[in-house]
Parts: C-alpha cells; structure tokens; sequence
C-alpha cells in the first residue's frame, strides 16, 4: 500500500512541473517556425550547430546561474570573471610557452588554471555574501568592477593573445566535432544534465531549493544554510571556468570587452526558462531551453533583413517579455 | 647703460606680466590631458599613446608638464576637468570627450578660465568651447576600403559588412562606404549588422551572413578587432569563396598580418591610429610653448596601409 501512496503525488507534482516547462519550450518552437518560414538556411544542421555552440557559454554559466537564483542569490559578476580567466590563462600559457615544456601539458595547465580560478572566485563571493554578510548584488557588483579592471590592466587596454602554435594545438577544444556534434555542446549537454540531476535528485539540491523559498525555516531544518549557499557560488565559478576553457579556443584572445554584459544573458536565460527570480523553485531544463531561446532570437535577426538593424535590440526584448508572459500564464493555473 | 635699461625694462615688463597674468611669467604650460579609460581595444591605444606623448614632451621641453586623467564616464570626465583647472591649474588642455554633446558645457567652462583647449576626435555640439580641434579621417576610413575592394573585385561582387555601434562616427564612416560602391552598380551590399565592435559579436554575425549567403566577394569588417572574428567563422566554415577581408584602424596585429603577408584574405587596412592624441598633445604643447595657436581644424589623415607602407604603421609596443 505505501509504495502506491508516495506515488501518486510524486507523478503529480512531476507532471505538474513538466507543464510549467513548456511555455519557453512552446516560445522557442514558434521561434524555430518563424525562422524557418524567413529564411530556409535556419533548419539547416549546420545553422543549428553554429547556434548550439556558440549558446554553450552562456549555457553553461546560467546552469550554475539557475543554482545560486534558486537559493536566493545572485551573482552579476560571471562576464567579467569569465573575462578575467580567459585573460589570466593566456597569460599563463604564453609564459609556459617560453620554457620549453610540452605544449599540450601547457594547454592542459591553462585548463586547470581555470577551473581553479573559478572555484575560488565562487568561494570568496559565497564567504562574503555569508560569513561577511553582505548583500549578494553588492558583493558581485563590486567584483564585476575588480575583474574587469584586472583584466584591462593585464591587456595594457588591448588584446591578450594566445600564442600561435599552443591556439592550434588548443583550438580543437572549440572547433573539432564527436559524431558530428562540436565539443562545446557536448559539453553543455553534460553540464546541463549534471546540473539536472543534482538539483532533482540530491539532498544538495533540495537544500539549495528549501533556502530559496524559506531561509529560516531551512535553518530549523537544521540545513547547513552557509555551506550550501557557499557551495552554489563555487559550483557558478566552476561553471564560468568550464565555459572560459571553450571560450578561449574560439578566438584564442582576451580582450576588455569580452564578456560584456553575459552576466544579463545568463540571468535572462534563467528567468526565461521558468526559475523564479526571487528564489525557491525552478529548473535546469528551462535555462538550458531559455539559453537556446536567447541566441536563436539573435541568429534570425541576423538571418534576415526585414526590420532596421536600429530595432534588433527591440525585437529582443518584446520576445523577452512575451515568452515570461507565457510562462507566467502557466504557473497561474 | 644699454643693457641695463634693456634689463630694467624686461624686468618692468615681466612684473607687469607677474600683476596681469601670475601664472604666465616665463611660459611654462601645464597642459591637462583628458582621455577615455581603456574600455577596448582603440581607448588602450589612446590612454597608451597620451602617456607616451607625456614621456616624449616632457623630456624634450623642461618647461613643460602634462597630467593625464582618464575617465569612465561623461560625468566622472567633467568632475575631472574642474580637478585640472582648480587643482592642477592648467593653462592648456587636450581633450577625447566621452561624448559630445554632455561635455560641451563644461569644456566651455574651462575655456572661459582663460585655458587653451584643444579638442579631439569627438567634436563638441557648440564649436566656440573649444580653440582647435584635431581629428581622425572619418570619411576615408569608410572611402578608402570601398574604393580599394571596387577595385580588387573589378567592379563586380557581392559584400556583406559589418558595423560598429550606432554612432554619428559609424554612420559616416558607412556612409562613406556606401557612398562610394553607389559608383559601382555591379557590386552588391547584401547586409550590414551591428557587431559592436566586438570580437565575439563579429564571429557571430559572420557565421550567420555565412549560413545565409552562399557567395560572398568581400567582407569589410570596418574595425581590426571585428576582423579577428571575421576571420575565425570563415576558417571555421571552410569557405573559399571569400578573396577580401577588410578591417580598420591598423591594429598592430592586423599591420603584422600585413607586412608578413600571413593570410591571404587581408592585404590592406586603413588608418585610423589611437596616435592622433600623441600627435594632438604634441601640436598643442609646442604651439602653447611659443604663445601660438593651433589651426582651427586639424586633420589626421586616413591612410590605405598595404604591404609596401605596412612598417611605418607598425608600433610593436603599444597595446593596440
């Protein structure tokens, strides 16, 4: 008999929760019908793949993004962090490439310098934001200034460059393809999955959910509301280091502009797909959904010339808005 | 006795001058500089040339002191510039508004305290704030790639361009552009995006003109940065169609590019150096140093770089 009861409002609740998934899906599905119906080059694998790839980034960074809204925070820093990284890495890699050592072990370097920069970028915001007790928003406003400006310092004000031969060497990162798929989106799909799992499955994730919607209750619950809060931060720097490795292969430079503004993207791609600003509840199929959503309303305008280029941005924000109406329509029935 | 009142009179003479005007006795100028922060790639090259003009000038004219301030904003510029008139008490200022209409009020401000103000670039709404104004080659920075694309493609081609942000200066630089294939019926515009001048963005867009286009001449990438992405999605699309890509401004990157000859598809820029300040607060301290003024209008010309003049726009040091 007990098996039966869980049940039932288990396979409610999830089918409750696959409905509230579908308004971006439905917004992003007439998106892709619309693109096709202006330009037939849209359906094709190719533009499909050069989209998928290029909203890795910002995919990547908004499944670690979805964590840290869930719980209540917010982290505005993630552009200039990534940016920040990319610069500290090149750096790196065009000083080990004087010394002699294998390039691929130098490339492999960079990687781990990455990874570890972001987790402690993640780790300093969430001591700050817990132990030091300062508003979220403050702690990464400031820090989307200090990252920047490190990173401008360390360019001079222009270009860092990756040295020639380690960026052919690195480039497959970005550009080489497994079973027809680039890199890039594999490796979002596997961040995005992992991301999926850990907050539907784990304690962690419910954790990070109980803090969002209620912090003091989850403090009588006796969950370690410091230490789920710290680890979301380092989880979102982790994220931004993952992305920063595939960015650099791209272009194999850093400049002050890189970056600008992915923080928005991220924070958009989050809301877009369906997590509540304000904390509590949401999902990491929404984001990714609402990522793809973002760069496919880019990749149309620029497949097409029937309004004035001044109107881009405008066009983005009306769809924006009208795919959050959607999703709010759901959430009130 | 000749001497003597000679020497008599001179001293009367700069202690009229002392009464008058106390900062003028022997012509030193402290000449400010006020610039835009190093936000990307061309205001890196500017703050890095204002300061090689103060190592140079100084050097050269002992009477001479230069202070650059760099600002983020247009607000953060005019608190700046009040600093460099009561604090500093400059006599000259050379400056790169932020923008153009928020700043003409203050640089009146300054000019009516008796300062020499030498504008750069980006030209103030009300001209009478300012006593010179020294300035980049719009035009030809849009003139010079069209007619050199018309040319290398025979008067015949398809070429898709990209923009920078939406400006007066981008506007009359594709202006320009269009202005001059408007000669060439034959060869098409087939889009102009905005990139923002931004790596990132030109790949973007790109891979997307790419996907949408199957046959592209040209590409005038209008910006050397823009270039850098332009160059990227066509390698990574395997796309031999494309003979020209055209950048701008003469980054170091793209003149090495040039002068080694290392990719096929950029064999020429045009100019548009972040050296304009160094020659701007050059022409303004040594005219001050003699009591002169300026022309009224001063411009730095825009110059097409190929491989034959590549070296002499190729400045290994500066960051951009």
């Amino acid at each position: 008999m007990q098996p039966a009861l869980t049940d039932t409002p288990r396979r409610s609740a999830r089918w409750l929760a696959r409905i509230q998934a579908v308004g971006p899906l439905i917004g992003l599905i007439i998106l892709c019908l619309a693109g096709t119906a202006l330009n037939r080059d849209f359906a094709t694998v190719d533009n499909m793949m050069n989209v998928l790839t290029r909203t890795a980034f910002i995919g990547i960074i908004a499944v670690g993004m979805t964590f840290v809204i869930i719980s209540g925070g917010i982290d505005l820093s993630v552009g200039s962090m990534a940016a920040l990284i990319a610069g500290s890495m090149i750096v790196l890699m065009n000083k080990l490439a004087g010394s002699g050592m294998a390039p691929m072990l130098i490339v492999l370097l960079g990687m781990v310098l990455a990874l570890i920069l972001g987790a402690l970028f993640g780790l300093m915001h969430g001591l700050l934001i817990t132990k030091g007790r300062i508003e979220p928003f403050i702690v990464t406003l400031g820090t989307l200034g200090i990252f920047r400006a490190v990173l401008t310092w360390l360019a001079d004000g222009g270009a860092l460059t990756l040295d020639d031969s380690l960026n052919n060497l690195y480039g497959p990162v970005y550009y080489a393809s497994l079973l027809g798929v680039p890199v890039p989106i594999w490796v979002f799909l596997i961040m995005a999955a992992g991301g999926a799992l850990i907050l539907n499955r784990t304690a962690f994730g419910r954790h990070v959910q109980a803090i969002g919607s209620n912090e003091q209750v989850a403090r009588y619950a006796a969950i370690r509301v410091d230490v789920v809060k710290i680890v979301t931060y380092i989880f979102l720097g982790l994220c931004v280091g993952v992305a920063t490795v595939l960015y650099v292969p791209r272009l194999g430079s850093a400049t002050p502009t890189t970056g600008l503004l992915w923080e928005l993207e991220a924070i958009a791609a989050v809301v877009v797909g369906g997590t509540a600003l304000k904390g509590g509840e949401g999902r990491v199929i929404g984001t990714v959904i609402g990522a793809i959503l973002l760069s496919v309303i880019n990749n149309i305008l620029n497949l097409t010339s029937i309004i004035s280029v001044y109107l881009n941005a405008a066009v983005q924000g009306a769809v924006i808005i009208v795919v959050a109406f959607l999703q709010r329509g759901r959430r009130n029935d | 006795m000749k001497r003597f009142t000679l020497g008599l009179s001179a001293g009367v003479l700069a202690l009229a001058a002392l009464m008058t005007s106390p900062a003028r006795a022997a012509d030193p100028v402290t000449l400010g500089v006020s610039i835009p922060t190093a936000d990307h790639g061309f205001t890196g090259g500017i703050v890095w040339w204002a300061n090689e003009a103060k190592k140079d000038l100084e050097k050269a004219h002992p009477g001479l002191k230069i202070i650059v301030k760099t600002a983020a904003n247009a607000p953060e510029q005019a608190n700046q510039l009040q600093d460099l008139v009561t604090v500093n008490k400059i006599n000259a200022l050379v400056i790169f508004p932020y923008e153009s209409a928020s700043l003409t009020q203050p640089v009146a401000q300054v000019k009516k305290k008796g300062v020499y103000v030498t504008v750069v670039d980006r030209g103030l709404t009300d001209t009478s704030a300012q006593d010179a104004y020294v300035a980049g080659d719009n035009t030809a920075f849009g003139k010079l790639p069209a007619e050199y694309i018309a040319k290398k493609l025979n008067g015949k081609g398809n070429i898709v361009a990209l923009r920078g942000i939406p400006t007066t200066l981008d506007n009359e630089r594709f202006d320009a552009f269009s202005g001059v294939l408007k000669a060439h019926p034959d060869i098409k515009i087939l889009d102009a995006k905005y990139a923002n001048w931004n790596r990132d963005d030109a790949f973007k867009v790109t891979q997307d003109y790419l996907t949408r286009f199957k046959n592209i001449d040209a590409i005038w990438a209008a910006d050397d940065d823009m270039a850098v992405g332009v160059l990227k999605a066509i390698d990574q699309a395997k796309r031999t169609d494309i003979k020209i890509v055209f950048g701008g401004a003469g980054s170091k990157g793209m003149v090495k590019t040039i002068l080694d000859d290392s990719n096929k598809l950029i064999q020429a820029d045009v100019s548009y150096s972040p050296k304009f300040i160094y020659d701007a607060v050059k022409l303004t301290a040594e005219a001050r140093l003699k009591g002169e003024a300026l022309p009224a209008t001063t411009i730095i010309p825009s110059v097409l770089i190929t491989k034959e003049n590549a070296k002499q726009f190729y400045f290994p040091n500066s960051p951009f």
